[in-house]
């Protein structure tokens, strides 16, 4: 008795996270005629006419490519600028280390939007407006205290004495970092190397503001903007959330277990 | 040790980090301090140092007053429903073994979505004529038209898009709860509810205060949730401080006023850390 109402609770959990997604997909497989009457529920027949019309009409490749660049560099640089610091934080003698790691902490909470309209005048300045340049270097540095606490929080479980032996044997401090602490400490830098993405890939204020056309335009943008000349076309924007969303599912699903103990080191430690 | 001492210099490895961070958020808010000081427009005519006269503005702007109580209201409604909701869910997962993965995946759906598309997602179903909520409640509101219900449909999606994260925290919480202090509890006989009220929350009590907190900053700072679904509208029942910050800033292109309602929501955010961390600090002594 306890188990099965368990087991509903369980399928109505996962309903209820799943139902607003699967609803899109549904839609976006639904003939045209039919999106603009309900009932039927479920569709008479499925087509793929959205899907064909997104993929040749618009840009949506060229956004795609874009948010991709913006998200992999992001997570290279936010990784490379970040594991150096953690490393410092948690293995050598960093004076003010507590107050260093409360900082980030505290430029972490920033609200984007107090610094979004001195970053446009800036990256106006210096010609990066409208280009990728401009979301990856901004993407870096407010996923850098994340990244760090992160990294700190995992490059510490690396025991000091393999660190100590590797200096002993001759190891430079860097060498030692390189081949001691980062090899042991890689599902650290998966877990903040995929958090990282996902922030990159989802971000919308600064991505609205610092960009105008489709040169740099992620994909939040592209589909809050997605055009529509007298109606909204549900079912395009539905094939093309369907597509946008994949990626980060298939992220989701397949480093699962990285993404969780990311999420919950990073809120729980703090 | 020596040699330790002598090879290990902490600040090449800091430096990159340190100077990323102070030109690209501490120098901005140092400048957007400096620009609400003072009148200047994109549009026309140099900028002018007028003190605090943006901050006067403000006090007197009803439509600010406004976007504070939104905010404040889509905060404190979210948040609240968000813990309640999540202590369920993780309640309910505890124990689950079989097919744990699967809602853990299931759970980082809405977590993945970017935000704006899941606006776009929830859109379509709020759609008052052939959205699927009217037709399956049997209903005709006009959720994202009709100033009563937009921001509270706004405030559905957030909980249904961060709700996940808050179970996952708790469920962290839950299994670093000691066993004994449960089987102690069964042989003097403890009820389910009188474990759940005596033991389980005050023993939670520490990891929920850390969801409240980070999800009240967030909340407090939203913007492409409420700004993909409903634009603001209507009639600015859904603006929220973000919102009426980045119009004044990119539609009205007044650099100073806009600053000046950025640092406010600086401002509130930094508030609503200070209590939450009172609160934790509360808790844990």
């Amino acid at each position: 008795m306890r188990s099965a109402l368990r087991g509903a609770g369980l399928a109505l959990v996962a309903a209820y996270c799943l139902v607003p997604f699967l609803w899109q997909v549904m839609t976006s497989l639904r003939p045209g005629a039919e999106l603009t009457a309900l009932p039927p529920l479920l569709p008479t027949r499925l087509t793929l006419e959205h899907y064909a019309a997104i993929f040749t009409g618009s840009s949506l490749f060229r956004i795609i490519a874009n948010s991709t660049l913006v998200a992999g560099g992001t997570t290279l640089l936010a990784l490379a600028v970040g594991a150096p610091a953690a490393f410092a934080l948690s293995a050598l003698q960093v004076r003010g280390r507590t107050a260093i790691l409360a900082g980030m902490l505290g430029i972490s909470m920033f609200p984007p939007i107090a610094t979004v309209s001195p970053l446009f005048l800036a990256l106006s300045a210096l010609g990066l407006h409208d280009t990728l340049a401009a979301l990856i270097i901004t993407y870096t540095t407010f996923s850098l205290p994340l990244a760090v606490w992160l990294l700190t929080t995992f490059f510490s479980t690396v025991p000091r004495e393999l660190y100590v032996a590797a200096r002993v044997d001759g190891c430079t401090a860097f060498g030692a970092f390189a081949r001691v602490v980062l090899p042991l400490a890689a599902p650290g830098l998966l877990a903040a190397g995929l958090l990282t993405f996902i922030f990159a890939w989802s971000e919308f204020l600064f991505a609205l503001t610092f960009t105008a056309t489709e040169a740099a335009r992620t994909i939040p943008v592209g589909i809050a903007l997605f055009p529509g000349l007298h109606e909204v076309p549900y079912g395009e924007i539905a094939a093309a959330t369907v597509t946008v969303t994949l990626p980060v599912m298939a992220l989701a699903t397949v480093f699962q277990r990285r993404i969780v103990e990311g999420l919950t080191a990073g809120a729980v430690k703090g | 040790m020596t040699l330790e001492r002598e090879l290990d210099r902490p600040l090449w490895y800091l430096l990159p980090g340190g100077l990323l961070l102070a030109a690209v958020t501490l120098f901005p808010l140092g400048h957007v301090l400096w620009l609400s000081l003072q009148r200047r427009s994109l549009l026309h005519g140099p900028p002018r140092f007028i003190g605090l006269e943006n901050y006067l503005r403000l006090a007197v702007d009803e439509r600010f007053w406004n976007a504070l109580w939104n905010t404040a209201y889509f905060a404190m409604a979210s948040v609240a429903l968000e813990l309640v909701l999540g202590l369920a869910i993780a309640l309910t997962l505890e124990r689950a073994r079989r097919g744990r993965a699967l809602i853990y995946g299931a759970m980082l759906l809405p977590w993945a979505v970017p935000t704006a598309v899941s606006a776009r997602m929830w859109e379509w179903m709020y759609d008052a004529e052939i959205g699927v909520i009217n037709y399956l409640a049997g209903t005709h509101v006009n959720w994202l038209g009709n100033p009563a219900w937009a921001l509270n449909a706004a405030i559905a999606m957030d909980v249904w898009k961060s709700t996940p994260f808050v179970v996952l925290l708790l469920l962290t919480g839950l299994q670093s709860i000691p066993r004994d202090v449960y089987r102690a509890a069964a042989v003097d006989g403890a009820s389910g509810w009188t474990v759940l009220v005596r033991i389980t929350l005050p023993l939670l009590a520490p990891v929920m205060l850390v969801a409240l907190v980070f999800r009240t900053i967030d909340a407090f700072r939203v913007f492409d949730a409420v700004y993909v679904l409903t634009g603001g509208g209507p009639a600015d029942s859904t603006e929220t401080l973000s919102i009426y910050a980045y119009k004044v800033l990119f539609q009205g292109l007044e650099f100073g006023y806009g600053s000046a309602l950025a640092v406010s929501v600086f401002v509130c955010v930094a508030i609503a850390a200070l209590i939450c961390a009172r609160l934790v600090r509360g808790a844990l002594s």
